[in-house]
């Protein structure tokens, strides 16, 4: 079974997205410290808030070294909401400098009607991608944020869909295997969950590490 | 374009959603995470649950509620009833609730709103507000400015607390709050439409959501929520208890009434 470790860090819904990943026959390692993240095939960082008390506390378990350099290594993450935002250098909100494994910012949703921007809105994907297999171009997926992770103008192929609200804003990046939504798929009904099934497929065993086979030992680890 | 939302609220009492009018006349209306899952899959955009015992002995029955409802229905889910501190918010939100609604607790401790939003963000706070026109002595709407007021009441509607609603909401929204969830209790339980001035009037007064509470009886209601209290979701319970009328039902007259919402592709295509 692929195994999914999701990142445990005291920011967030953690019981929504591990049944969500259960319910889409993922086993689901939690990972509340950094050496709990071996022996994974697949990295989801959560999340809600903002970003500085979240790198704070990401620090503090651990977790940041492992995760930078799983990223380094360009292992498969994917970002929900505050784990998208982290990806990029740094957050407007609160000044904290985040991974940057993504050039640009966060920022506020300047032009939007009313903040924070809860509730359901349209995917509008840019280029294919294999997160979105099987789902309607323009689905439906639930938001809850005030913040986006946007790339400077000339990083626009970073973007896989955008999302309006009063303005056009990234709600889905990529670059080779690191991903983030700024939706949360765990609470997108079945489009949601077709989206972390897609994920969760996209994980190929060979990458798994700690295991006695030889691809593995190849793949290597992330500790 | 961000769609309006439909959302079921269920009332919780000792384990079980019961129906009637929100305090008294209580009906057993079936398992809690069933009623919930098939709600998600009639396409509710959310649920609610409000905890209307909220007694500190049932806290263990609404969080192992919660928690078997986070596994069957994969839609976000906003839990209320008895919450008074920060840790209680935490226990709710670990066992798989999205959002915690303050009521009463956020009226007696306003600063607990923000507690809440520090430690949790401000999406996950809900602050609910029961609200009550005031009716002016003598010749109606001329005996007063000619703009009607509304008082928050609280402890499920029974105790009056002298705030004025607008004022109240607009400062709940300083303090920390997300969204605004606003019964009309005057409406509520009464099937008689939603209480579409104080709905505007609330709407007007924040920049946050609003949800609207209290009085739907037919899907004409849930439009007139949104075209006419400018709400930025519609919450009911009986009518969809009672299967009077369907979630598909309200979305396609909001639909058909130019009103953006989230129409289930499987279902409805």
């Amino acid at each position: 079974m692929t195994r999914v470790g999701v990142v445990d860090y005291g920011a967030g819904n953690l019981v929504s997205i591990a049944q969500a990943l259960e319910a889409v026959g993922a086993e689901v390692l939690v990972a509340a410290r950094g050496h709990a993240l071996r022996g994974i095939d697949g990295l989801i960082v959560p999340g809600v808030g903002a970003a500085r008390p979240a790198m704070n506390r990401l620090r503090r378990r651990g977790l940041l070294d492992p995760i930078l350099a799983w990223l380094a290594d360009d292992r498969p993450y994917l970002g929900i909401c505050l784990g998208l935002q982290l990806l990029f250098e740094g957050s407007d909100e609160d000044g904290a400098v985040t991974f940057g494994s993504l050039p640009g910012r966060s920022v506020e949703l300047v032009g939007a009607p009313r903040l924070p921007h809860i509730g359901w809105n349209q995917v509008e994907r840019r280029r294919p991608h294999p997160l979105f297999n099987g789902i309607a171009d323009g689905a439906d997926f639930y938001f809850v944020h005030s913040y986006v992770g946007t790339p400077p103008e000339s990083e626009r192929a970073l973007v896989v869909a955008e999302t309006e609200y009063g303005v056009r804003f990234p709600s889905v990046v990529a670059r080779g295997r690191t991903t983030g939504v700024q939706f949360h798929p765990e609470r997108s009904g079945r489009d949601g969950l077709r989206l972390l099934a897609n994920f969760v497929a996209s994980l190929a065993p060979a990458a798994r590490d700690l295991r006695p086979m030889a691809t593995a030992a190849a793949a290597g680890g992330i500790a | 374009m961000l769609c309006r939302r439909v959302i079921p609220c269920l009332d919780v009492a000792n384990g079980r959603v019961v129906k009637g009018t929100r305090f008294v006349d209580l009906v057993d209306e079936g398992d809690p995470p069933e009623l919930a899952e098939r709600y998600a899959r009639e396409g509710a955009d959310e649920l609610v649950f409000l905890d209307i015992t909220a007694a500190p002995e049932g806290r263990g029955t609404l969080l192992e509620i919660v928690e078997r409802t986070a596994r069957r229905a994969f839609i976000p889910l906003t839990v209320g009833g008895g919450v008074r501190q920060v840790n209680e918010m935490r226990d709710v939100l670990r066992a798989g609730a999205d959002k915690v609604s303050l009521n009463t607790a956020a009226v007696a401790d306003p600063d607990l709103v923000t507690r809440c939003a520090r430690r949790f963000g401000r999406q996950a706070v809900v602050v609910a507000i029961d609200a009550r026109r005031i009716v002016v002595a003598g010749a109606g709407e001329a005996a007063g400015s000619g703009e009607p007021r509304w008082e928050v009441l609280v402890k499920g509607g029974r105790q009056p607390t002298g705030l004025d609603a607008v004022a109240w909401a607009a400062r709940a929204a300083d303090l920390g709050a997300g969204e605004l969830l606003v019964t009309s209790i005057d409406r509520d339980g009464t099937q008689s439409g939603y209480d579409t001035d104080l709905l505007r009037a609330i709407s007007r007064s924040v920049g946050i959501p609003v949800i609207a509470s209290g009085g739907a009886a037919s899907p004409a209601d849930f439009v007139a929520a949104v075209r006419d209290g400018e709400a930025d979701a519609v919450l009911a319970a009986s009518i969809f208890h009672r299967r009077i009328h369907s979630i598909a039902a309200v979305k396609a007259a909001m639909a058909a009434a130019g009103i953006h919402v989230r129409l289930d592709r499987e279902t409805a295509a």
